[in-house]
Order: C-alpha cells, then structure tokens, then sequence
C-alpha cells in the first residue's frame, strides 16, 4: 500500500468519527450551522482525495451524502431519517475503507441502494413513483439495531432490508436477490461487515480529537521508547542508592542533574503515550443516539473533561466497560418518557459522563437520573442465584447488595432487550478495570438514578510506590491505594487492639481492621508483634490497615508483570526492580481485600460511608458492641464511637476524691460505671469501653463484654432515662442502647483536668507547600511516618495565612515554582519579617539552575532539594532537626 | 525406523547424530540439559522469596536487569534442600516466553553425545524422576539422565492461597 493511500485512510476515518459525533449534534440542534457547514466541509474532503485516488466507490457515496447536506444547507427540514440515511452512508464508507486498508484496493460492489436513498430524499419535493420497498418489521434483522420511527418513504430503503441483503448476499458474483422484488435494493458484493467494524473501532482510538500540528508516530516506536526510558529511570535509581552510600560529592552534582534530565524525559515520554478520554467516548453520542431510538426513550449525553489525559494502553481497556455502563445507564437506568413524566421528572432522561484527575489516578464518573437499582430484586435475584442466604441479603447495607450486580451472570432486568439484559457485562467490566489496578463503585438512590464511579492509575508503566518491609523482606505498595501511614507501638498513641483475637486500631475515632502483611503472606508464626507501621489503604469504600514492620521511603517502580507460575497468587500484582538491585514483589490492595474479605465479603471491613448518609439511611446495618452493664438487661453501644476495649487491674483504678480515676497511657482516665446499679471492682480485672474525643479519654466501666454483631438499629422505646436513647432488639433480645454523651457531663471536671496535663509532642512541624496535590498527598504520609507534624498549603498565600494565623512551624519545605508566586518570593516575604527571619526553609527544585542555586543562598534556603528525591529531602530534614535540637 | 537411524550406523557421522548436553548434578546425580535451551550458567544471589508461591519456586531474582524465576531443580525431583548452599548455581532457560532459573548444585562441562546413546528411562524409575526424563546415556562411569526442559518448568502452580 503506497503512503499516501495510507495516510488517506487514517485521516479519513478521522473526519468520519468526527462527522459521526458532529452528525448526532447537528440532528439535535439543526439550525446550527457551523455544525452543518464543518460536516459538510469534511464530506466534501473526502470526496475530493477520494476521486484524487481513483476511488469511484467511494466518491459516488461520499458525493450523493454530500448532495444531501447540500440540501439541508438550502433549508430542507433536517429529519432523523435522513440523519440515519447518513449515518447509514457512513457505516458503508468505512467498511470500504477497512477492506481497501486490508487489500490495498477498493472492493466491488454497488452501492445503488444507498445512493438512491440518499439522492431521492434529497430530491424529496419530486418523490419517484418507483415501488415502495416493503416497509419490513423491525424484528426481521435481528442484527440490526435499527427502529424505524415512522412508515418508510417512497424509495426508501428500511435498514434491516439492507441488513438481510448483506447477509444473504451471495458472495463477489452479486446476483439479484429473490426474496426482494425491489430493484433498487441490489446486495452489495462485499459481505463481510464484522471484520471490518473491528477494525475501524481499532483505528478509532488513535486519533486526537482537536487539530494540533502533530507527525504520527508508529505506536511500538513509543513503547520501545517508554521500555528504554523504564530502564533509565532504574539505572538512575541504582546509581542513586550507590551514591547515598558513597559520600563522594564529587560526581553528586553530575547525578543531581542526571536525575532532573531523567525525571523530564520520563514524563515526556509519558507525556506522549497520553490521550484525551474522549477518544473512548468518541462512539458513544452515536450509540446513546441509536438506543434511544430503539428502546423508544428520550436521552440525553453530558460529557464533561473529554479533554482529561491518560495512557493510551489504560483508554484501550477502559473503552469498551465505558460502552458497555453507558448502555446499561440507558437500557436499566432511564425510564420510558411516560414513567418519568409519571413521578415528575424531566420526559429526558440524562446521562453524564465526567472525567478528571484526582492524584495520581483518573476518575470517570457515570451517572443516570433513571430510576435507580432496584435492591429488592437484587436481593431476590442473590438468593434465587445462591450467592447468599436470604439471613445474609437481609441483614447487608445497600452498598454491599448493589456489589451484587458485579456477579457473573446477574441481571435483574425482566426482559432481554438486543442491547442488555443477558447478565454478561458487569463482571467483565469490574474485571477489565481491576486487572488494571482500578476499582469501580455504585451509588444509587431509588428513583434518583445510579453513579458508577471508576478510579483508575492514569498509567500502568511507571508508578509511585511505598516501599515497606515485613519479617526482613521488602515489598511494595501502590502510592494511590494508600492514605496515610500511621506508627504503631504499644504504650504509643497508636496501638493495636483486639477483639476476639481480631487486630484492629483506633483512628480519629473510628476502628479500622488491621491485616498484618506477615500473616496473609504465611511467613509468620502465632505471634504477631504489635509493633511497626500501619498503611492505612482505601479499595473502593473498603479501608483496612495493612500492618507492617517498616516504611523505607517511596520510589517511581517500574511495573513487570508476574512469571504466569506466580500469577495466581492474586496478592501481588506484579515486581520489580528497585534502585539497589533487588526485585521485590507489588502488593494489589484489591487482592489483599479479597483475600482478607473473602467468605463474607465485606462484613469485615469497614464501609467508609458518609457519615450523614449513614444516618438518613434507616436500613443501614450498624455494628454494635453488646456488654452487660449492672443487672441483667443487655446494654449496646455503635461500634463506631468506641476508641477501645480494655481489661484493667481492678487494683490499679485510683480513688480520688471518690472518683474513680486510672492511670491510661500516661495520663489519668476517669472511669464511669455504665449503670447506678453496678460497682466498679476493687479486686480482679474491671472491663472498660474507651470513648475518645480527640486527646480526651473516658471509660466506661461494664460487667462483660458480650459480643460484637451488626444488626438494623432501630430504636422503639424512647427510655425516660438520660443515660439510655432507648431500646432496641438487637439479635433477638431487647437491649438498651446507651446515650454516650450522658456519661461525659459525669465527667466533666476530669476531662479538663487531664486536657490540661497534655504536655505537647516533641514532634517538629512542617509546612509543605505545593500546587500539586498528587505531590502533597505523596510526600505527607512519608513525613508522617518519619514522625512530623504536617500542614500542607497549595499556595504561597495560602502559606503566608497558616504561618500568619499562628500556626506552629519548624521547617518550611516548599517548592520553587508555585501559582501565585515564586517559592522565592514566599521566602523574601517571610525574611522580610522579623518572626520569621530564621525559619529554617527546604526548596524543592525541579530544575537545576545555578541562578537558583545562588538565589537560594542569598535567601538563607537551608538546602536545595530535587523535588521527586524523597531521600534528600529526609536526610535534609534529619539533619535540620539534629541542628535544631541542639539549638534547644 | 527413521533416517536418523540409518544413518547413524553408516560410516561418515555428521553433526546431526550428536546433541550436546550441558550437565549439571544434584545430590550427586548426573543430569544433562540441551545446550540449545540453555541460555546462559550463573549464580543465583539475592533470591526474593515469593510467599504463597508453590513450593518449587524458590523466589525471583534479577539477572541483569530481568526478572528471573527459580525454580528448585531438587524440589521438582523430590529431593530435600541442601542444608548449607552457599554458592547456588543456576541454569537460564526460557520456557514460553519467560525467564527461568533452574537451580542446582552444581554445573558442569558440557558433552557431546550420540543421539543413538540415549535410551529409554528404566521401567522402574521414580514416576516423578521419569516424567521430567527424556531418557539416560550410559556413561563411561556414570549414567547421565537427560532432562525434558519444557516438563521440568511445566508444573501445577494452581493451589490456591490461602
């Protein structure tokens, strides 16, 4: 094929699925021209290289398509039959195309059906008294997916006569069909329509959508590219551990720079592999178009951050999940006009699409305003399908019954329509997702409609990883499924509890379930330390802790998949190679989950719902901890207010002034007894229910912990005593529901007292200020973990008024570039005045510049430190917090 | 029965009637793989165990800038680990694709032997040991089992983690 037939037909079947977006446009908003004037001038282009070419096939079609634009350009009424017609056109012009890409040459065949169509209706005012082709029922050609709306018109041609002539058709010898008395409607020769729809929907994806100079690069060119770069980024690495160990300043500047030039040409090369999601959505205002008018509904696209990047080889298999929700939003979700008339809503139904970033990952959000899914049928449909007992379906939340529908084989819909409903398609789309590392979530409200949300990495090559360690052995973590990271130890502010031998931690009050990493990889013992990190991960709604022994620091890996031995074991998700050399293994935090959470899903784990949702939402499921206070009614608590479960020494509760206090963590806790009846114990072990209010502690002195269950709260006696909010049946048996916040008036006098033992944490705070939130969310926890204070700004303003407002800084670290003004100008700014004159200042850099360099000393910047060097930027940290302790 | 065969009992001997054979022992066992599939003879350090893996494999390690798994060549024959291995040699070969590591005691010359030596396995030999052979050449001292790369690194790896 010589180059300028190839570089005919990629920029053809560019200007066709523009054309094809444009065309739907232009049906809803006829009367705009510069719609019509663009389709008509990118027809008219291709008609015109196609008669340069010798294309006569195409010529013919593109020129009768274009005569009929021609007329609405005149005026004539734009009406959706003759948008279809187009469309239709189109469709045939680029199955030519990909059989002409496959052969070299344009095939045989006519086209007389289509161009006849296409020029009568053009000439409609003069309708031929030709025969009238069978006005066919729609359920004839099964494959189509064409309804017709109205009769056909003389001449006309339904689009599922055209569909049975392609199938019937013979073969090249085109012989006149006999089922079709219409003379008109001649098969064309070439039948072959899915190989060629494959095809174009494979070159489809490459195109961009605006017109920005560019030169077309073959894609291997750029994944070599990308290897090599991958490679890059590792050596650099090794050479940056080897001179970490190495105090050789000598060649450290030649490395920093190495390191800059690295950083750029890794995210240029990045840079190239990223395409506008439109791309993948491309199809779809066509597709939502053609259903519309066959499920006979009224629907509306919204598309929002087209324009939002991401890696070529994540839009590949995001596309067609995203295809596929966005037919179910229309086939499930939006309701017929008349239902929605029927409850109030708008006859159109709408559904959004909206992509943006969020750190380091893209998130794609699907919404309907249908009718929402109906739980009651997936409940039903879980326990006809023995995915669960009809005890479990009843007693899980909302969230976890809608997880339901990611099942294989699970559809609700009652009738199988040619476009859902056959129960495949959400299991694979949940698949597709995660196998790249994302996750989908479902929120839906009956009769408000559904939003999926999908999270995925905006690309699978490269990613920030948190290395950490377990039983001697290093592994990593996913930069984007961790939150923070927390420091463990007993007797510290953070330590691991149990319940019924079940670790879990108190975090900003509420539990969070803590897997340690030694236990789920087998490598351990019966005994698990308490001591260590706590990487605090969030998969869907699902947050858990994984316990581990250390954090060493992030670092950009290189993402190699797992030896096919090894893929089965669905902990990890890949390996690589790190700086020093060693290969360690990737952690897949969804794997993790399902490993842990697998047998009951997600009842282990708890659901990170909103808090305001979670109460107006009466069918929620709360977890409660039942204890026997004085007597023998049952008492319960939510789980969620509860920081902690203790067992005291009955002979370490002190009295004071009659009060019952206990040494806790180093600071005095008042106890309260749970009931007027009960004592608190002077000998043997006194149980206790911790409550928390930020460093404020209260116990809460009970006879026996009972149990832990998860039931509906439904509280049906409003009890006249304060310390009750009433009672409820919980598990079968009445139980009173005590009202935490009695207790602490009780209290009170001990609360302030032991506020004010509060001695401050030796730990320094850092202000850290940086536009990008990615990098704000990526260094924060590794500060943490490195045991500072972190307050984050986004600009130099913002920074100025945290400093300003009082707030307690010890080291300003801060990036040079920032939106407002240089992180230089925030730095002259704060020399200016006399509080801050001496703050000690880190610049991060992400060039290097030796005009920076000099301005940075002339400011008094402790250090310069390149911005993706996590170690340089610690090691600075350290050594300022030596020299500051000593200032001390 | 083939022309190989014929051919072997005529006078001039050609190359194709000899296969060269890269042998490596195991608790003292002669075993020879064919050099066409070997790619390269090194030592495994700085192995990364893989939890939860099967027991064959003994971790993934990084030679030159690859990702190599090794595989134990005496798990897979049923053998207990040697109790100190110092120095683990390893053999690279490729099996679909992939870059394995076979590790065994030690590695030693190569040889060139007559297609015709080898002969079929003894009936009686281990079923384990007899599924990984191609069959045994009679050495002057020694037997040397000919081992059948793509059975060696085809093995279950299926048991589910717990």
């Amino acid at each position: 094929m010589d180059d300028l037939l190839r570089e005919f037909l990629t920029e053809t079947s560019e200007h066709l699925d523009t054309v094809d977006v444009e065309l739907v446009r232009f049906e809803q908003d006829p009367n705009n021209e510069t719609i019509l004037r663009n389709i008509f001038r990118l027809v008219h282009t291709i008609k015109g290289t196609c008669g340069f070419l010798g294309l006569p096939r195409l010529e013919a079609l593109a020129h009768a398509a274009e005569t009929l634009m021609g007329k609405f350009r005149d005026g004539m009424p734009v009406t959706t039959d003759a948008v279809s017609l187009i469309l239709a056109t189109l469709d045939r012009i680029k199955d030519i195309l990909a059989e002409l890409e496959r052969n070299g040459v344009e095939p045989d065949g006519l086209d007389n059906d289509l161009i006849d169509s296409l020029e009568q209706m053009a000439s409609q005012e003069v309708p031929l008294e030709a025969p009238v082709a069978p006005a066919a029922e729609p359920e004839v050609g099964t494959l189509s997916y064409q309804v017709l709306e109205r009769a056909l018109l003389p001449g006309e041609v339904s689009l599922d006569e055209l569909e049975r002539a392609f199938r019937e058709a013979p073969g090249p010898e085109a012989r006149a069909p006999k089922m079709t008395p219409d003379p008109r409607s001649k098969p064309p020769a070439e039948t072959d329509k899915k190989p060629a729809a494959s095809a174009e929907s494979g070159e489809g994806s490459d195109t961009p959508i605006s017109k920005v100079q560019t030169i077309r690069v073959n894609v291997d060119t750029l994944e070599h590219l990308m290897t090599m770069v991958s490679e890059l980024v590792l050596t650099r690495n090794q050479l940056l551990e080897i001179s970490r160990r190495f105090d050789d300043t000598g060649y450290k500047v030649p490395l920093q720079r190495l390191s800059h030039v690295t950083a750029e040409l890794q995210e240029g090369v990045m840079r190239t592999r990223m395409q506008p999601i439109g791309n993948a959505w491309q199809k779809l205002p066509r597709v939502v178009r053609d259903l519309s008018a066959e499920l006979s509904k009224k629907i509306e696209l919204v598309m929002q951050g087209a324009e939002t990047e991401l890696d070529r080889q994540v839009l590949e298999v995001i596309k067609d999940p995203l295809t596929h929700m966005v037919r179910n939003s229309a086939d499930h979700g939006i309701e017929l006009p008349r239902d929605r008339k029927a409850t109030g809503k708008p006859e159109r139904g709408t559904i959004r699409l909206n992509a943006y970033h969020e750190g380091g990952t893209i998130t794609i959000e699907i919404a309907d305003d249908g009718r929402g899914l109906n739980y009651a049928a997936i409940r039903r449909k879980a326990v006809e399908r023995g995915v669960a007992s009809e005890a479990e379906v009843e007693r899980m939340s909302e969230a976890q019954v809608a997880k339901f529908i990611f099942h294989p084989g699970f559809s609700t819909a009652n009738a199988i329509t040619s476009v859902s409903g056959r129960g495949v398609g959400m299991d694979v789309v949940k698949t597709n997702i995660e196998l790249i590392g994302g996750t989908v979530d479902i929120r839906s409200e009956q009769g408000r409609g559904t939003t999926f949300t999908i999270k995925i990495p905006l690309t699978l090559a490269i990613v920030a990883a948190l290395i950490v360690s377990s039983k001697d052995q290093r592994f990593a973590i996913p930069q984007v499924a961790v939150l923070e990271l927390v420091r463990v130890a007993p007797g510290s502010e953070h330590t691991i509890e149990r319940i019924n031998g079940t670790p879990v931690l108190r975090l900003r009050e509420r539990l969070l379930p803590i897997v340690p990493l030694s236990k789920v990889l087998g490598v351990d013992g019966d005994e698990v330390a308490d001591e260590g990190f706590v990487v605090v991960t969030q998969v869907g709604r699902q947050r858990f802790g994984i316990l581990v022994d250390g954090v060493f620091h992030t670092e950009e890996i290189v993402v190699k998949p797992m030896s096919s031995k090894l893929r089965h074991i669905q902990l990890f998700s890949g390996n690589t190679i790190l700086g020093d050399g060693a290969v360690v293994l990737i952690i897949d935090p969804n794997g993790l989950a399902r490993m842990v959470g697998s047998g009951s899903e997600d009842s282990q784990f708890q659901n990170d719902e909103n808090p305001e949702q979670a109460s107006v939402d009466d069918e929620e499921a709360t977890t409660l901890l039942v204890f026997r206070g004085g007597g023998e009614s049952l008492k319960a608590v939510p789980l969620s207010l509860v920081t902690r479960l203790e067992e005291i020494a009955a002979d370490t509760i002190e009295w004071l002034g009659g009060r019952p206090l206990v040494q806790y963590r180093g600071r005095l806790m008042p106890l309260v007894a749970s009931d007027e009846a009960m004592e608190i114990k002077r000998e043997g072990l006194q149980a206790l229910v911790v409550f928390s209010d930020g460093d404020l502690s209260m116990g809460l002195a009970v006879e026996e912990i009972v149990d832990i269950v998860e039931d509906k709260l439904e509280i049906e006696l409003v009890a006249e005593r304060s310390d009750l909010v009433g009672s409820a049946v919980v598990r079968g048996r009445a139980t009173e529901v005590v009202n935490v916040a009695h207790y602490l008036p009780l209290v009170h006098e001990a609360w302030m007292r032991s506020a004010a033992n509060r001695a401050d944490a030796a730990a320094k705070s850092i202000l850290l200020v940086d536009d990008s939130a990615f990098f704000r969310d990526m260094l924060t926890p590794v500060l943490k973990a490195s045991g500072y204070k972190v307050h984050a700004a986004a600009r130099a303003e913002e920074a100025l008024q945290t400093l300003g407002a009082g707030t307690h800084v010890d080291v300003l670290v801060t990036a040079i570039d920032l939106p407002d003004r240089s992180g230089f100008e925030l730095v002259e700014a704060l020399r200016g005045s006399t509080r801050f004159a001496a703050l000690p200042v880190i610049a991060l850099a992400v060039r290097h510049d030796s005009r920076q360099i000099a301005q940075a000393h002339k400011l008094r910047v402790t250090e310069l430190v390149a911005k993706f060097d996590r170690h340089g930027l610690l090691s600075a940290l350290s050594e300022l917090h030596g020299s500051l302790e000593e200032a001390a | 029965m083939t022309s190989a065969n014929a051919n072997s009992h005529g006078t001039s001997k050609t190359v194709a009637d000899h296969l060269e054979y890269v042998t490596v022992t195991v608790q003292g066992q002669m075993l020879g793989l064919p050099i066409d599939r070997v790619h390269d003879v090194f030592v495994a350090a700085d192995i990364t165990t893989v939890p939860l893996a099967s027991s064959e494999i003994v971790g993934l390690l990084n030679l030159r800038g690859r990702v190599v798994t090794a595989v134990s060549l005496r798990r897979r024959l049923g053998i207990p680990d040697l109790v100190v291995a110092d120095r683990r040699m390893a053999v690279g070969l490729e099996h679909r694709g992939e870059s394995y590591g076979l590790l065994v005691d030690e590695v030693g010359e190569v040889l060139k032997l007559e297609i015709d030596g080898l002969q079929p396995n003894p009936v009686h030999l281990d079923a384990r040991w007899a599924g990984l052979s191609r069959g045994v050449h009679q050495l002057q001292d020694r037997l040397l089992i000919i081992l059948d790369v793509d059975a060696v690194l085809a093995f279950e790896t299926q048991k589910q983690a717990a």
